[in-house]
């Protein structure tokens, strides 16, 4: 079964193209939403690229969280359906409610730009099924806000629950639990400061970004297979 | 009615500030010794017509919760006249 993924394109998006190859690569339709649209096409999963939604204007994330697409972004995760933020896309989906807590300056003060480890601590998401526990993985960064932060209580339930999905393992920004990416509750919307799209091809110096979207892939092939008639 | 309102934007106690910290730290270089607990945050100013303060202030409010502070970490401070 073919799956379609949704690349929304907001004004000041950069990453998009990498993910659209990343994903096509690796033998999904992709389909490219411009952030004025009121609603998405049909897709199995949708995905926030990295860049300056907006210019980052006032905070990351906060123009963008109310351009028209995301009210349609917010129903498809409220029934279940898949999200990926990557990078501001991630700190989109945080001002958005649809992750737990918000994206600060990087306690250093600099913007980041370079090859980090990431501990995978649950394999046991839609995102991470291709890895093994605590399986390493080597992957870029890109930013100036990835310093995670969420109120104590919360960060309990979370871990409680195994949202923090991706830990630095040497952290780089100074987020809290030293997250590096998160899902939320339900397990469908998940946010992360590196770039798997970056990371997806042998020639780029690494292929652990594949792993992501390739345990996307399977849980949607998965799905699709089970759903389609016998 | 057309009133002005003052808004500050600071992050919530407890909350580290990387920059307010380099501020603290570059001020004993000029002189300044004994300088404690900088924070640095965001001062917005805006026009808005309304009934009246009252009213001017409730929609100010809400356009903090909403748009102009993050409340999972930034607390604000309304003022309208």
């Amino acid at each position: 079964m073919s799956v379609r993924a949704g690349v929304v394109v907001f004004p000041g998006s950069n990453c998009e193209q990498d993910c659209r190859r990343s994903l096509h690569s690796l033998g999904a339709d992709v389909d490219m939403i411009w952030h004025a649209e009121k609603s998405l096409p049909v897709v199995d999963i949708v995905v926030l690229p990295g860049g300056f939604a907006h210019g980052d204007y006032l905070r990351t994330g906060a123009i963008a969280r109310f351009s028209p697409v995301m009210e349609a972004v917010t129903e498809h995760a409220r029934a279940g359906g898949l999200v990926i933020g990557i990078c501001n896309g991630f700190q989109i989906l945080c001002e958005a409610g649809l992750l737990p807590g918000a994206l600060q300056k990087n306690s250093g003060l600099k913007f980041l730009c370079k090859w980090v480890q990431l501990r995978v601590d649950n394999p046991a998401t839609a995102f991470t099924s291709r890895a093994e526990p605590g399986q390493v993985l080597r992957i870029p960064i890109n930013h100036f806000e990835g310093n995670w932060y969420c109120d104590p209580a919360t960060l309990e339930r979370m871990r409680d629950n195994g949202q923090v999905v991706l830990r630095y393992v040497d952290n780089p920004n100074g987020a809290l639990d030293d997250a590096a990416g998160i899902v939320n509750e339900a397990g469908n919307v998940f946010g992360l400061m590196p770039h798997p799209e970056r990371a997806c091809d042998v020639l780029l110096g690494s292929e652990d970004g594949a792993l992501i979207f390739g345990s996307v892939l399977d849980r949607l092939r998965t799905r699709s297979s089970a759903a389609a008639p016998a | 009615m057309s009133f002005a309102a003052h808004v500050v934007v600071m992050l919530k106690p407890g909350i580290a500030d990387p920059q307010g910290q380099t501020i603290e730290r570059a001020l004993p270089a000029l002189g300044y010794e004994g300088v404690t607990e900088v924070r640095v945050g965001k001062h917005i100013e805006l026009r808005l017509d309304a009934d009246d303060a009252e009213d001017a202030t409730r929609r100010v409010n809400q356009m903090c919760e909403r748009l102009l502070a993050n409340p999972v970490i930034e607390s604000y401070e309304v003022s309208v006249r």
